[in-house]
């Protein structure tokens, strides 16, 4: 870069994208913000400024509770997810020939390629009263009528699982093999077995690649509002789906922009967590 | 010799029997799918009846279904195109001019990755709304852009460093113009970079679905088309449309595979 | 002396490439054995052959008399070196040094003790508590060096532990690499590149080329007296010309070359065609009057280089137009064009047997 570079040329080129990041992103979070002060008062929005949004939301049970749901299963999920997918990936980093690593790799993440509507309404067609399961096990003869294991908690969990299995495994799988075989090599060397091996070098080396992959599980779930409702249901509502109640039932927009508000504030704060969790480890 | 491979058998069986269980679970659901597409009743269901293809069939007449897919198509092609043109341009500006504050430009470029899709999607539902401007596809492509400039601009972005520049540099000492320049190393040299921010935009966007569906209203993306007909119970031409779209993904997958493969063997 | 390390008749082949090809090869307890040679001769190979990495495709390996060539690192009374230290990343550096101490199951209280005197050793005391990436190149060496001996290994093996280093580091670490081995008495078993490197600090050498030996020898003979046309030019450089076997009695001959009728040591049939080799720093060159037994002929110089503790110079023999290179001491400086007169003494003068 010479000096006669002029930093307007610079602010063209940047310009259209900065723009766009401000008028769609920023703005509307801004505008969102401003929204979540007002109160939607018989049909109409009125703009006098005030909390009341956010006392509703902490002090009514139901809302509340949304939130505490939300943060359990999605507690649940990572950690299920977590135990299921590491030893995926350290076979398949480990024990898989190279050969066919990438090929095992692909296959374990296939279903990634359905959309991720059809892939949680999949789960429907075996865990809903009519579904394989309940079909199976009818015909087992253990019991004699409709088992529906859909509309629960449950089936969410094993919705969610599902996905973030197949995600904690690529990324798990890919902070293993990027340890170097040196290390592995030198504890054989030094007379460890291959449990000691895993035990003081491999796992201790992962673990960061696997908080990174459990704060992209959490960052996710939270927010998402397609598995809970389709497996879910209403029986146990999660902090999107009351958003999206508040939109489509109430139309009351001040109150789902609080509580978008509570949801990017709650995400936020466990990526400042992480963070800080991050930089330690990195010391 | 009895005790060597006792070992690494023994190690071997409950792998294996783990693998086969873990991939058991993440292709129950996508099996139950593909076989149900085939089946020959109006309900989605066990037992299975068939196999027949009269559901892909009433897929391909479905007018909905297909402006939906149409729909994703287009949304996609232009809301990737659009993210690469504008990740690129500040991927260039930022990279190659001396803009002050660059950090805090990066940052606010990249901002958009750490908040939720559906946080986007209201705060855009809710803009729209008091500016009184009509859900509609273009809707949808601007939260897509939102959603994938700051992927395309980090991709980008990356592929620009020093021994990029060196040879921009070179060619500016050999005579080329700014614009020759640009156009005859730079975009080159970027081109697996763009290809890959453009097909990654691409398949987010085909997926997408919560900005969607709060942005659009008459005319929608095929993951909003799908939700609707879901909407009303279990219905055979879901699971015919979700196995057409893993199968398709699937065979691209492959292309691309045998593609890389084919050149690196050739090679 | 007893032997430590015996390889017999060991093969690799990887798919079809042929790695090496039927190695035999003895070591000698408390030697310092260095395998020199270029990319690719089997050297690395060899080594992992031995540290239980690598399985031999044929042959088998035997340390202190017995048989290892089925066990893997672990059981392996070895231990080794590597190029890029894997020093554990996420643990202190007495935790590394005591890592194989904590394998063989020491008590807390006996690895502190063994990690704080191999730290001493390596001159690192008091560093137990520092982490890794706050230890310099050289420094990290030490520390891989103090975990590989603190178990007490009988063969070390080190593969191309120096590279990284500079060359004054690298220079250092010979040298305590060396002083090291003396004083712990443990068999070395060193793989390098670099020449001067084996013959500076091993007490034994082996040249390797293309998965065989060419050479093994003390570094003084193998560099003296090569035995192949490869360990001549692989050792340093040499002038390296052909002869005819013009007649020969019990241990010498008389060999037919440009230089005129040689006499050299060794044994080779009537009328063969054999390569000769003479170090360019044993040739003697004079302006005037010869100082060697053999004179060689006159020489004009080409090319000089200066090398601060020599003149380098290339030239051609004038009869018989051969190249040669020669080396000159640092005062005697020479032009281009310049006639000298060459010279040899007679045991410089090498029979190659390839």
């Amino acid at each position: 870069m010479t000096v006669k570079r002029s930093k307007w040329k610079g602010w063209g080129f940047i310009g259209p994208g900065f723009l766009w990041t401000i008028a769609f992103f920023v703005v509307p979070l801004l505008i969102m913000a401003a929204y979540s002060l007002f109160q939607r008062v018989g049909g109409r929005i009125v703009t006098d400024l005030s909390w009341s949004n956010y006392v509703a939301f902490f002090s009514k049970s139901h809302h509340l509770n949304a939130l505490i749901n939300s943060l359990e299963v999605t507690l649940i999920t990572t950690i299920i997810s977590i135990v299921l997918a590491y030893p995926l990936a350290y076979i398949l980093a480990f024990r898989i020939p190279p050969r066919w690593q990438r090929m095992a790799l692909m296959m374990a993440i296939l279903p990634f390629w359905t959309s991720y509507v059809v892939r949680s309404y999949s789960w429907l067609l075996v865990l809903s009263s009519n579904g394989i399961i309940s079909n199976i096990i009818q015909w087992l003869g253990v019991v004699d009528h409709p088992i529906s294991l859909a509309n629960s908690r449950t089936a969410t969990v094993i919705g969610f699982v599902h996905f973030f299995t197949m995600l904690l495994t690529l990324t798990i799988f890919a902070n293993l093999v990027q340890i170097s075989p040196n290390y592995r090599k030198a504890a054989a060397d030094l007379g460890a077995s291959w449990w000691q091996i895993f035990w003081r070098i491999t796992l201790p080396l992962s673990i960061p690649g696997v908080m990174v992959g459990a704060f992209l599980t959490i960052v996710l779930a939270l927010g998402d509002y397609i598995t809970p409702q389709i497996l879910g249901g209403f029986r146990e509502v999660l902090l999107p789906q009351a958003i999206m109640l508040q939109i489509q039932r109430q139309a009351d927009f001040p109150a789902a922009a609080a509580m978008s508000l509570v949801l990017m504030v709650v995400i936020s704060i466990i990526f400042l967590l992480f963070s800080r969790w991050l930089k330690i480890e990195r010391m | 010799m009895l005790k060597h491979f006792l070992q690494t058998t023994l190690k071997n069986i409950p792998a294996a029997v783990y693998v086969a269980l873990v991939y058991f679970f993440i292709f129950l659901p996508v099996g139950v799918l593909l076989l149900f597409s085939f089946q020959d009743s109006l309900l989605p269901i066990p037992p299975f009846q068939g196999p027949s293809l009269r559901w892909y069939q009433a897929i391909f007449t479905d007018f909905r279904i297909m402006q939906a897919l149409g729909n994703s198509l287009m949304v996609g092609v232009v809301s990737a195109a659009l993210s690469c043109f504008l990740g690129f341009l500040a991927a260039y500006g930022l990279a190659r001019y001396p803009v002050r504050g660059s950090g805090a430009i990066q940052w606010l470029l990249v901002a958009p990755l750490s908040v939720s899709y559906l946080i986007i999607g209201m705060g855009l539902l809710i803009t729209f709304k008091t500016m009184a401007i009509p859900k509609s596809l273009s809707a949808v492509i601007i939260g897509h852009v939102v959603i994938n400039l700051p992927l395309a601009f980090a991709i980008i972005y990356s592929q620009m460093g020093e021994q990029h520049a060196n040879l921009e540099r070179a060619a500016r000492d050999l005579g080329a113009a700014e614009w020759q320049v640009l156009v005859l190393i730079t975009l080159p040299l970027l081109w697996p970079a763009l290809m890959a921010s453009f097909f990654l935009s691409f398949t987010l966007s085909w997926d997408e679905f919560i900005i969607a569906l709060l942005v659009s209203r008459f005319d929608v993306t095929l993951p909003v088309e799908i939700w609707s007909l879901l909407r009303s119970g279990l219905n055979p031409k879901t699971n015919a449309i979700g196995s057409m779209v893993f199968i398709v993904s699937i065979l691209l997958v492959i292309i691309t595979e045998m593609a890389v493969f084919g050149r690196r063997k050739s090679k | 002396m007893s032997q430590m390390v015996d390889i017999k008749r060991i093969s690799k082949s990887f798919g079809k490439t042929i790695a090496l090809s039927e190695i035999d090869l003895t070591i000698e307890e408390g030697q310092f054995f260095a395998l020199v040679g270029p990319s690719g001769s089997g050297k690395t190979t060899l080594l992992n052959i031995l540290g239980g990495f690598v399985e031999p495709s044929a042959g088998r390996v035997f340390i202190a008399g017995q048989d290892v060539s089925s066990q893997p690192p672990a059981r392996r009374p070895t231990t080794s070196m590597f190029q890029d230290y894997a020093l554990f990343p996420h643990m202190s550096v007495g935790a590394n040094v005591g890592f194989g101490l904590l394998m063989r199951k020491i008590p807390r209280a006996q690895r502190v003790s063994r990690v704080a005197a191999a730290l001493e050793m390596v001159g690192l005391s008091g560093m137990s508590a520092r982490r890794i990436h706050q230890l310099s190149g050289g420094q990290q060496q030490r520390v891989a060096l103090a975990r590989a001996l603190v178990v007490e290994p009988k063969v070390l093996l080190l593969d191309e532990p120096l590279g990284a280093l500079d060359l004054n580091l690298r220079r250092q670490m010979q040298q305590e690499l060396l002083h090291i081995q003396k004083q712990v008495g443990t068999t070395f078993v060193h793989v390098t590149h670099d020449q001067e490197e084996a013959m500076s600090i091993a007490d034994v050498i082996t040249v390797m080329n293309n998965g065989h030996i060419e050479d093994v020898g003390p570094p003084a003979r193998v560099y003296m007296k090569p035995r192949t046309l490869f360990t001549a030019t692989f050792m340093g450089e040499s002038n390296i010309f052909k002869g005819t076997v013009a007649a020969r009695s019990d241990d010498s001959m008389a060999v037919d070359t440009a230089f005129g009728r040689l006499k050299v040591t060794g044994a080779a049939e009537l009328g063969a065609r054999v390569n000769l080799s003479i170090r360019p720093e044993q040739i003697i060159a004079a302006d005037g009057e010869i100082q060697g037994q053999v004179p060689l002929g006159v020489l004009q110089v080409e090319e000089v280089s200066f090398f601060g503790t020599h003149h380098r110079c290339l030239g051609r023999h004038v009869k018989s137009n051969l190249p040669m290179i020669i080396r000159l001491p640092q005062h005697q400086a020479v032009g281009i064009g310049q006639d000298l007169n060459l010279s040899v003494q007679r045991e410089d003068v090498v029979l190659l047997t390839q």
